[in-house]
């Protein structure tokens, strides 16, 4: 690795240590060799080491984690899997093609069950992989556990596989995904600095160190003791900026209140002013006919009190054909994401619409919160007129719409005309704005939300609401990038919000510029050919 | 054979947490505890997968039966974890 590698960092801070990378699954190989007179044995012993060991690693962990591997341990040691596994080897299979097939079976047994039966099918390919692994006597698939702090290095990384992470993973640096895949929003709510898309990570030996800069996405090559040095200073700087407290502004006291994201009452939390994204989704989900007002008007009122009197910025039900909710009865889209979703699927069910907004109203006033709605997915100056008449309607004050559609920043002014608000939602306004599936890992540097034409949407939408007068705040993961945070405060953006542990580094970074400060930034950042450029202007300047 | 029809008291059902105490409890049994569900055939609780690949979800009534001595007691101590529930 003679050259620093560049990637795109989603997960600001700067660390250094050693890298490690994620075991990738064994391939059995093509022809199946004479099994051997041991293969009964060597069977029954993959299967025991694979148990002990995730015993093992259960015992390292706690709470879910911890019970997930137990499970897993249990299942390896299972009599009915160990019964199978010898009819095969009985059949003349070798034990690694016996435990392949024996848990092949099984997985197609427990698909068939759906539901939370079918993600055991993911356990099991996992023991097998395990099992298989120890037969072949290849590199163990799974986190490493190197006994040292070092950067964890992948192609991409599961759920399961980021459930297990502990305090020993400095950072993450992964081949693929984009700033909104699972990895980036895990390294940010665990406050890991992170890099995706760098493609040339896993060609880096294990053990070389290396430092990780999230906010640049550069990865270097570093002698040990610079690792140690910069692991320190990052230290230093992690500390510093939490010892930063209070609401959100500039240097000169120019004001940006800073929000949270939040999907429940769960995920409230004392810092911050405020709710700035409320996503109602976690009521509909599951059901098979939509939740009775009485129910949402309970759940609202939860999280309004856990507001305790801050403002509530609460989204309507976001869901269609991408992201389906079996009670919408939705007809699957040739093209979801540009079909029938968000504000949307009101013109299919309007009651579905009318229903929550009468719940949030009664929750509202039961509590006494200041509660602001506004609408997913919205293209039109009328769609937002018809909106927002249905909320004054539903006795709401407040009523705004998300800006995700390019259509509607472009049309800000008239969007802005007919509300009181508007919320940017960058992770949509930039898979729109750059024609890029956010689900595309392989397109990830197009969906940067640092590429100028997304912010030059922010900015005009930002522009709009300084010539009217009306609030227009950012709630996509993009404001909890602290130096994008500073750039949208520029261009005059009046709030920020996002999920908990993006707050104070946000809060920090502000601290640390002056609104003129701001300004050029943002004027750098508008000013770049491209994303990268883009970045690199603004960290330089 | 000594045999028991059980109500799954775990919401969630047989899967996690409520799964793997069910089937440790059948471990420390001194006699085979098998467990059936429908028109499922009995099935070893001692096998993790086995009581996973019976899908029962709360409220779902199980079988549980044991043979020779021992079989009551074994049979009272499945009923008393399988009756809970094990994820509240």
């Amino acid at each position: 690795m003679p050259e620093d590698l560049q990637g795109l960092g989603v997960s600001p801070g700067r660390t250094a240590g050693p890298v490690h990378s994620m075991g990738s699954p064994p391939v059995l190989p093509s022809s199946v060799p004479e099994p051997g007179a041991d293969e009964a044995q060597r069977a029954s012993a993959a299967l025991a080491f694979v148990s002990a060991s995730l015993d093992e690693l259960a015992a390292t962990v706690d709470g879910a984690a911890a019970e997930v591997l137990a499970t897993q341990a249990m299942m390896a040691a299972d009599p009915t899997l160990a019964e199978s596994v010898a009819a095969k080897v009985a059949d003349g299979r070798p034990a690694a093609w016996a435990i392949t097939d024996a848990i092949g079976e099984q997985q197609e047994a427990f698909a068939a069950l759906g539901g939370y039966f079918a993600e055991r099918a993911a356990d099991l390919a996992d023991l097998r992989d395990r099992a298989v692994a120890w037969l072949l006597d290849v590199p163990m698939p799974g986190l490493p556990r190197p006994g040292v702090p070092f950067v964890l290095v992948a192609d991409d990384l599961s759920p399961a596989d980021t459930a297990l992470l502990d305090a020993s993973v400095l950072a993450i640096v992964t081949r693929r995904g984009g700033p909104t895949s699972h990895t980036a929003i895990l390294a940010r709510s665990r406050g890991l600095p992170a890099i995706v898309s760098c493609t040339a990570i896993l060609d880096v030996p294990d053990g070389t160190p290396v430092s990780v800069d999230g906010t640049t996405g550069v990865v270097g090559l570093v002698t040990p003791t610079e690792a140690a040095e910069i692991r320190a200073s990052g230290q230093a700087d992690r500390e510093r900026v939490a010892a930063i407290t209070g609401p959100g502004q500039t240097s000169d006291g120019h004001s940006v209140p800073l929000l949270l994201n939040v999907g429940s009452a769960a995920d409230m939390t004392d810092d911050g002013e405020g709710v700035g994204l409320f996503r109602t989704e976690f009521l509909f989900l599951g059901r098979t006919v939509s939740p009775p007002v009485a129910e949402q008007e309970s759940a609202y009122r939860e999280l309004f009190e856990a507001a305790q009197g801050r403002k509530v910025v609460l989204r309507t039900l976001d869901a269609g054909a991408d992201k389906p909710l079996p009670f919408l009865g939705l007809a699957a889209e040739e093209n979801p994401a540009l079909g029938v979703r968000g504000l949307r699927t009101a013109r299919v069910l309007p009651t579905v619409l009318t229903e929550q907004l009468e719940a949030v109203s009664r929750a509202a006033t039961a509590t006494g919160a200041d509660v602001w709605v506004m609408a997913p997915m919205v293209a039109t100056a009328a769609e937002a007129a018809e909106f927002a008449a249905l909320v004054y309607k539903a006795g709401l004050q407040m009523a705004g719409v998300m800006i995700e559609v390019p259509a509607a920043a472009l049309r800000a002014r008239h969007i802005l005309a007919a509300v009181d608000f508007v919320s940017i939602g960058t992770n949509d306004l930039s898979q729109y704005t750059m024609a890029t599936d956010r689900m595309n890992g392989d397109l990830a540097d197009l969906l940067d939300p640092w590429q100028p034409a997304v912010l030059q949407l922010v900015a005009t939408v930002a522009e709009a609401g300084r010539d009217l007068n009306k609030p227009v705040g950012i709630c996509g993961e993009a404001a909890g990038d602290p130096l994008l945070a500073c750039v949208f405060a520029g261009m005059g953006i009046t709030t920020l919000s996002m999920s908990a542990p993006s707050l104070s580094a946000v809060r920090a970074a502000l601290a640390t510029h002056t609104l003129e400060d701001c300004q050029r930034l943002a004027e750098l950042a508008l000013g770049a050919d491209d994303a990268h450029e883009a970045r690199k202007a603004v960290a330089g300047g | 054979m000594p045999a028991r029809d059980v109500v799954v008291g775990s919401r969630i059902g047989l899967h996690g947490r409520p799964a793997a105490i069910v089937v440790k409890t059948a471990q420390q049994q001194q006699v085979t505890v098998r467990i059936s569900m429908a028109e499922k055939p009995p099935v070893d609780a001692r096998s993790i997968i086995a009581v996973l690949a019976l899908g029962a979800h709360g409220g779902d009534t199980v079988t549980i039966e044991a043979d020779g001595e021992g079989a009551d007691v074994a049979l009272d101590a499945m009923a008393a974890v399988l009756e809970k529930d094990l994820d509240a």
